[in-house]
């Protein structure tokens, strides 16, 4: 009885995600055939290719019916451990194209075809960026959420195959983004440079994500719902938002990867940062602290600090962030009332942010010694010590006399690295330790000599990133601002960029050991899920027949 | 779920009562510093609003009791900044050389301006110092293609070089092996002939026998513009092929491109761009440089007629 439910359940989700992919398929063949340019033609058999190849998974996963592990298990956690594979994947990539556009700054020749444009800085960054945030912050955001609402809730991922769909609908985006990148296909809208077609996907898949995500909330087995769970879902539901309204275009064709925005002018630039600012907000912060607030308690084994600070900081938090865009846009076009509201709403945003940190840093109060001991619990922790640190110099820098000095400098990217490779890039790691231990069911991870060994890369390389990038950038903005007793200009710009150049080499330098340090992290989780630690089953997890058979 | 509260042992504060995965809640109190310091951050942004721009209305915007305005105050930097200039502008749009030479202050001011307009409008191609790039000529040398006077950089600077400019200064070389006007062996003996005629030829030992040849191709193709012995024609903007300075790169494989493509590059129109006395500081610039040309009297141009000398080229 309960074996044929499941598989009816199994034929709803499966004849719809194929029917998705057949339609999917028509329209790929359909613009493959009206193409107006080369570069949507491949973005067209890219995604052909893309479909069928998902068309023959799907089969060929029906076929075999559910594996014996998945039946086993109480949670869903064959799309999680894909997540993790894609996740060090897409990180590995993402940090070596930024290792390049970082030594294409200090050297601008390296990498530069003036026939062939594919691997000119101008295609590349995006490429990283894109690559760093959504590729692996967006895999991690996925897999650990599904982790975290699944034990949080007491129940197996809702949807079927549809968690499936979403983890390969999101590889499918980052396919088509990164091809595209350096075909020169781009919005030209940083963060959100994807075509309206990529645009349009990449919103499908999110609606499923949070579907899935809610449909396994609403039949959980807690009476509450854990404050991760929370702000996953502001993440998500957030995200959704700002993707909508930022993307809106007409394209010039169906059949052509070019559109024109629907606003204009300087409205046009406060809808890009309000967007801009707010994927920092709730897909860089929102969703992380999710991560932050099951992985440090589970890890430093002690209870979340203060239920009440979660609580405040939370709303606090989401309802500051979504005003502090037009930071972005002080001393331009946009009205200088707006400029204000930024600066305020980024000033308030201090505590509300720090908020987080403090519950996750005092989680450790009582279990301080494991710091030593365990360098994995210290990357998490040092993660939020840098999401402390960035989010104090971010109010800074929105203060308009303060960013009369940063705004286009270096300082800004010195800033925005604090928070990506220490906060973001620290606590994703110290989540897929954690998760590659418990997924694959090993006692211990396979070395943690190779976890300080990567701590340690990692943290130096940072240090020489931010610092070089602060010092440049200070420079940089003085420079620019500098004038002789005639009332003349003191340097020409490229002289300020001939400065710049000793601080590029740091800056590149710092980056390459963060790359190093991800490497040693690859091939530490690599032997690990090989099954070079010992094994262990993880409590909560083993498999109750009674609540397979209840689902 | 455990729906009961219990003390920490650790802390000595009470858990929320529930468990989610073996996750616990304490239930401290919010940090009273954290909170004061968050009250005071918004009591600092009301108070900025009051005195800032800060708020959207039907029709305008709350202004502020400050009456601060980013417009204004960055109008009346510049016309401040403009107005301390001017005086100096002006000495300097009326000197002549000889009155820059003998004003200490004037040189100072002149240098300063043009060192900064140089710095972010000609740098770019001409280098720093002026030391020139592949296909954009050195400036602190004494080789002028149009002339290295006060008068003649300044002219220059103002209409350009095959610009958009109405009167800009034009010359065209033709592309004699793209377009096949002379076969690949007369462009090898014309090439040969310039390097025995230029200061290259101790360098490069041009073949005698070919430059020979090339001596008649030169004659019928080149010494219109370039004159009879190489020496150019300023007022055509013809570069002078005695010296060994090439703008398109001086090796014999070099030189030979340029016969056969003949390129000329474009330098900007200024004159819609800078107002009349910074275009004379950059002049002044231009000229200190290493290589400026004494204005007057006009320095002998061997091989021009005298009146296409001191009229205008158009």
């Amino acid at each position: 009885m309960t074996a044929a439910v499941k598989k009816q359940e199994w034929r709803i989700d499966a004849v719809a995600i194929l029917a998705i992919l057949v339609l999917g398929s028509f329209y790929a063949l359909w613009g493959i055939a009206h193409a107006a340019d080369r570069a949507y033609a491949i973005q067209m058999w890219t995604a052909l290719g893309a479909f069928l190849v998902g068309s023959a998974m799907l089969v060929l996963h029906i076929s075999r019916g559910p594996s014996a592990e998945s039946v086993a298990s109480r949670y869903e956690n064959g799309v999680i451990k894909a997540g993790v594979f894609a996740s060090m994947f897409w990180g590995v990539a993402g940090f070596l194209v930024g290792v390049i556009i970082a030594f294409q700054l200090a050297f601008p020749s390296l990498f530069y075809f003036q026939e062939f444009g594919w691997l000119n800085f101008g295609r590349l960054r995006p490429l990283h960026t894109n690559a760093v945030i959504f590729a692996f912050g967006g895999n991690v955001l996925i897999a650990t959420s599904f982790y975290v609402v699944q034990r949080t809730c007491r129940a197996r991922l809702a949807g079927g195959l549809w968690p499936w769909f979403v983890f390969w609908g999101f590889q499918l985006v980052i396919l088509l983004a990164g091809t595209g990148y350096l075909l020169g296909v781009t919005q030209g809208r940083e963060y959100a440079e994807l075509p309206w077609y990529t645009d349009i996907w990449l919103t499908l898949v999110w609606v499923v994500y949070l579907l899935v995500f809610l449909g396994t909330i609403w039949k959980r087995q807690e009476q509450h719902i854990y404050v991760a769970n929370w702000f996953y879902l502001a993440f998500i539901v957030t995200v959704a938002m700002l993707h909508l309204v930022n993307n809106m275009a007409i394209p010039v064709s169906f059949a052509g990867w070019f559109s024109y925005s629907l606003f204009s002018g300087v409205q046009d630039a406060l809808t890009q940062w309000w967007y801009g600012h707010n994927a920092v907000g709730f897909f860089l912060t929102a969703g992380f602290l999710g991560i932050m607030y099951y992985f440090i308690p589970k890890q430093a084994d002690r209870p979340v600090y203060s239920y009440r600070l979660s609580i405040i900081h939370f709303w606090a938090l989401i309802f500051l962030y979504i005003w502090a865009g037009p930071h972005h846009l002080h001393y331009t076009a946009l009205p200088q009332w707006a400029q204000t509201l930024g600066a305020t709403f980024s000033i308030m945003l201090w505590m509300p942010s720090w908020g987080g940190m403090i519950n996750g840093l005092m989680t450790l109060s009582g279990a301080w010694d494991k710091l030593r001991t365990d360098p994995v619990l210290r990357m998490l922790v040092v993660s939020v010590a840098f999401y402390g640190m960035s989010t104090f110099e971010g109010p800074v820098m929105s203060i308009r006399a303060v960013n009369s000095l940063s705004h286009y400098t270096d300082w800004t990217i010195g800033h925005v690295h604090s928070g990506a490779l220490g906060w973001v890039g620290f606590v994703s790691f110290g989540a897929l330790y954690c998760l590659t231990t418990w997924l694959w069911k090993r006692q211990r991870l396979h070395s943690f000599a190779l976890v300080e060994w990567h701590f340690w890369l990692s943290t130096i390389g940072i240090v020489l990133y931010i610092t070089s990038m602060w010092v440049a950038g200070i420079m940089q903005g003085l420079m620019w601002r500098a004038y002789n007793e005639f009332g003349f200009l003191e340097y020409s710009f490229v002289e300020t960029v001939e400065a710049m150049h000793p601080y590029y080499i740091i800056r590149a330098v710092g980056g390459t050991l963060f790359l190093l340090g991800s490497l040693v992290m690859v091939y530490n989780l690599w032997r690990t899920a090989r099954g070079d630690a010992p094994a262990a089953e993880r409590a909560g997890d083993v498999p109750a027949a009674a609540a397979v058979a209840a689902e | 779920m455990a729906d009961k509260r219990e003390r920490d042992e650790i802390s000595g504060t009470e858990t929320t009562g529930h468990e989610w995965d073996g996750l616990r809640e304490l239930d401290t109190p919010l940090p009273r510093w954290w909170l004061y310091v968050f009250y005071a951050t918004i009591l600092a942004s009301v108070v900025y609003w009051v005195l800032m721009p800060a708020w959207p209305l039907a029709n305008g915007y709350t202004t502020g009791i400050l009456n601060w305005s980013d417009r204004d105050n960055v109008r009346a930097e510049v016309q401040q900044l403009e107005a301390s200039r001017l005086p100096m502008f002006e000495r300097l749009g009326q000197a002549s050389v000889t009155d820059i030479a003998a004003d200490p202050d004037l040189q100072e001011f002149a240098r300063a301006a043009g060192a900064s307009v140089f710095g972010d409008y000609c740098r770019t191609c001409h280098g720093a110092g002026g030391a020139g790039a592949p296909g954009f000529p050195v400036l602190a040398d004494d080789v002028w293609t149009w002339g290295g006077t006060l008068a003649d950089i300044e002219r220059t600077l103002r209409v350009g070089i095959r610009s958009d400019h109405p009167e800009t200064r034009m010359s065209q070389m033709p592309a004699y092996g793209r377009d096949n006007l002379l076969s690949a062996a007369q462009i090898g003996d014309v090439t040969e002939y310039v390097i025995s005629v230029s200061a290259a030829r101790e360098r490069l030992s041009p073949d005698p026998a070919a430059a020979a040849r090339g001596a008649i191709v030169y004659q019928e193709q080149c010494s219109l513009c370039h004159g009879p012995s190489g020496a150019g024609d300023r007022t055509q903007g013809a570069p002078s092929l005695l010296d060994d300075v090439w703008v398109y790169g001086g090796s014999r494989e070099e030189i030979r491109r340029q016969v056969e493509l003949g390129r000329g590059g474009v330098m900007p129109a200024w004159e819609a761009r800078f107002d009349a006395g910074t275009i004379r500081a950059l002049a002044y610039y231009v000229h200190e440089m290493g290589g400026g040309e004494p204005d007057a009297p006009p320095p002998p141009l061997p091989e021009a007629t005298p009146a296409a000398a001191t009229a205008p080229a158009q």
